[in-house]
């Protein structure tokens, strides 16, 4: 992953760079596979290497597919990204350690939603009940920004008008572009 | 990619069983990993499969505007409403044990539903945001 990641940030060449953040959420999913999250990397695998790769790709085919060079150096951004890095990995040392049994995330609502789960909602699959019983609120929220998502790319490129008007208009849109 | 019979022999072999995933995903949710999201997402797939291929205009034939429209916002208000149904019947917003007669059995209707509630958003979103950014441009058709 991180060869790729610093691959992903030397490539110039757009469509390579598509290509290579597909794999790295690819690997993504199998670093969520090892960690035994197999929902988290079923979403992965279906979101972040399958349908972003392809959206990004139909992205190039409206602009070009090469960066322009920077016309200088940026060092101000680098030190942000660098300083913020070292934030986190600061934020990150007083963690306790993976698979720690008495980490607080492990005795907050874990210990009830796996004892009670079963009996409270009835799914087998505890993910199922977490996502869309007891955190049904994030779950719609979360409906809700992809349905606000599609909304705001049919305002923007969809020109707004209906069907009917578009249809009207698709054939002189072809036209001028030819 | 008009006259690419092993592509579009293959993707026609392809996309039933994609469609068929998907469903399996959305149902099988409860019992295996997998739910609304990731259905929605593979559903969706299979058009843009099916779009890449035979290009966008037939793929827009085959999923009209009005279809991806009411699709994405009756996800969307099948999932409130199942919040809302549970109000109606003396419980709390989104909570699903007073559907049916039994706690479990109204659960498992409620996950059921706003399951398929963002299927059908998430499935819509990703077939409209495509088809949006395939149809800008003709260069899609011939790659």
């Amino acid at each position: 992953m991180t060869v790729t990641a610093f691959a992903l940030v030397r490539l110039r060449n757009l469509f390579a760079v598509v290509m290579l953040s597909g794999i790295f959420s690819l690997l993504a999913a199998v670093l969520y596979v090892v960690l035994d999250a197999v929902d988290v990397a079923f979403t992965e695998a279906a979101v972040g290497a399958g349908i972003a790769t392809v959206l990004m790709l139909g992205t190039l085919a409206l602009t070009t597919s090469v960066v322009k060079e920077a016309p200088r150096k940026p060092i101000a951004p680098l030190l942000i990204v660098f300083l913020t890095g070292a934030l986190l990995i600061f934020g990150t040392l007083d963690m306790p350690p993976y698979g720690d049994p008495i980490a607080p995330i492990h005795h907050h609502v874990a210990p009830r939603y796996i004892e009670k789960s079963g009996s409270e909602v009835g799914p087998p699959n505890i993910v199922t009940s977490v996502l869309a019983s007891y955190r049904g609120y994030d779950t719609l929220g979360e409906v809700t920004v992809i349905f606000t998502a599609a909304v705001g790319v049919l305002i923007l490129l969809g020109h707004g008008r209906g069907r009917r008007s578009r249809k009207k208009l698709r054939p002189v849109e072809k036209g001028a572009r030819q | 990619m008009k006259f690419k019979s092993v592509l579009r022999v293959t993707s026609k072999l392809l996309i039933p069983v994609i469609l068929l995933f998907a469903l399996y995903v959305q149902f099988h949710g409860d019992f295996g990993p997998g739910g609304g999201f990731q259905a929605g997402v593979i559903f969706a797939s299979a058009f843009i499969l099916y779009a890449l291929i035979f290009n966008i205009d037939t793929a827009r034939k085959v999923v009209p505007a009005w279809v991806r429209r009411v699709g994405l916002a009756s996800g969307l208000l099948l999932y409130s409403g199942v919040g809302v149904a549970g109000l109606l019947l003396g419980g709390n917003y989104l909570d699903y044990s007073v559907l049916a007669d039994e706690p479990k059995i109204g659960q498992h209707l409620g996950i059921t539903l706003i399951e398929l509630g963002v299927g059908v958003t998430v499935a819509s979103a990703m077939i409209t945001i495509f088809y949006l950014f395939a149809g800008q441009s003709g260069q899609l058709e011939d790659r």
